[in-house]
């Protein structure tokens, strides 16, 4: 009995120790949302286009076949999207997926004029004005990008901009770990 | 005097502001209440440790509404509640679910309560060592012999 109590500082303390290591470690970042619809079929919708691009609108039907695609929740009004279009332009240029945007709670005709400033990279952009897709998806603040293979299934979710090194090596890390999953299945 | 009576009105008849704004409540007295409850227990995904019924965000807006269209259609609290833990997961809710992932956090006060409740007995039922006890037969040994020599040599 004494021999276990003997122990008991050194066994809390170890406790205690784990606990710190993993609430301490900078990588974590508490504020992470967890993203419930990771490895579910993306969520039933359809958006009209908007008008003056020249894209169409999309759904889910489109994000049910062909390729891997991309899809970014963007908007106007919001100032990280700005910084992250350029990446997107390379990302849809560079890498061989196809880029699908959710216009959120944005009015089209700023949609529009924002798309004609800043170039589209998208395959098809549909309007979101209502939100509503948005909350489908589970969006909490643009931007947000999405990784859905081949068949409509949502295998990566990442929040915020697609700016900076870490932003880009876990997203491309999430890109290529996608691409394994698809090789092997 | 007036002045004081109207500001100390002022402070009497202050509510706390909520965020629900007067286009999203609903007729129906009751609904509105359960939409309320409802969106007392959800986290606001933008300002974390928000609910969603005081927070001025435009996704808690949006799922404020939600929550009363699906009551009005005749969502249950639970399908509701299930409706948002699908799409954000079971963060959105204030309290937790009792299933495998939290059952160390809804346990752990009672582990730590217990475990002290366990550590008290054990130090209490501890036999203690009375300092007053009687000496052992070596002791009394060598004090009968101090006594003795003591004794002699008061003899003497």
């Amino acid at each position: 009995m004494k021999r276990i109590l003997m122990t008991l500082p050194m066994v809390l303390v170890l406790i205690l120790g784990a606990f710190l290591y993993w609430g301490l470690n900078p990588d974590r970042n508490p504020n992470e949302i967890p993203s419930p619809l990771l490895g579910k079929s993306v969520p039933d919708f359809t958006l009209a286009g908007i008008d003056g691009v020249d894209v169409g609108g999309f759904g889910s039907a489109e994000l049910s076949s062909g390729g891997i695609k991309l899809v970014n929740v963007f908007a106007s009004w919001c100032v990280p999207c700005r910084a992250e279009h350029g990446v997107l332009i390379k990302l849809a240029a560079r890498e061989n997926v196809q880029l699908y945007g959710i216009n959120y709670k944005d009015k089209p005709t700023d949609a529009q004029q924002w798309l004609a400033e800043m170039g589209n990279p998208y395959a098809a952009v549909g309007s979101d004005f209502s939100g509503r897709v948005g909350i489908e998806w589970g969006v909490s603040g643009v931007p947000e990008t999405f990784i859905v293979s081949p068949d409509g299934v949502i295998l990566y979710h990442y929040r915020g901009p697609l700016v900076g090194d870490t932003a880009l090596r876990d997203f491309g890390e999430g890109l290529r770990r996608a691409r394994e999953q698809i090789g092997q299945s | 005097m007036f002045k004081h009576c109207v500001l100390i009105l002022a402070f009497v008849i202050a509510l706390p502001s909520f965020a629900v704004e007067p286009d999203e409540i609903l007729d129906d007295p009751i609904l509105e209440t359960r939409a309320r409850d409802i969106s007392a227990n959800v986290r606001c995904v933008v300002c974390q440790n928000e609910p969603i019924d005081s927070s001025n965000a435009g996704v808690a807006r949006d799922l404020r509404l939600l929550i009363r269209e699906r009551l009005v259609a005749g969502d249950s609290d639970d399908q509701v509640y299930d409706f948002l833990v699908a799409r954000y997961g079971d963060y959105v809710l204030f309290k937790p679910p009792w299933r495998p992932s939290t059952y160390l956090l809804w346990l752990a006060p009672f582990l730590i309560l217990g475990g002290g409740i366990i550590g008290m007995v054990y130090a209490l039922m501890r036999k203690p060592q009375n300092p007053h006890a009687g000496l052992n037969a070596d002791e009394q040994a060598q004090l009968d012999e101090l006594i003795g020599s003591n004794n002699e040599g008061d003899a003497t």
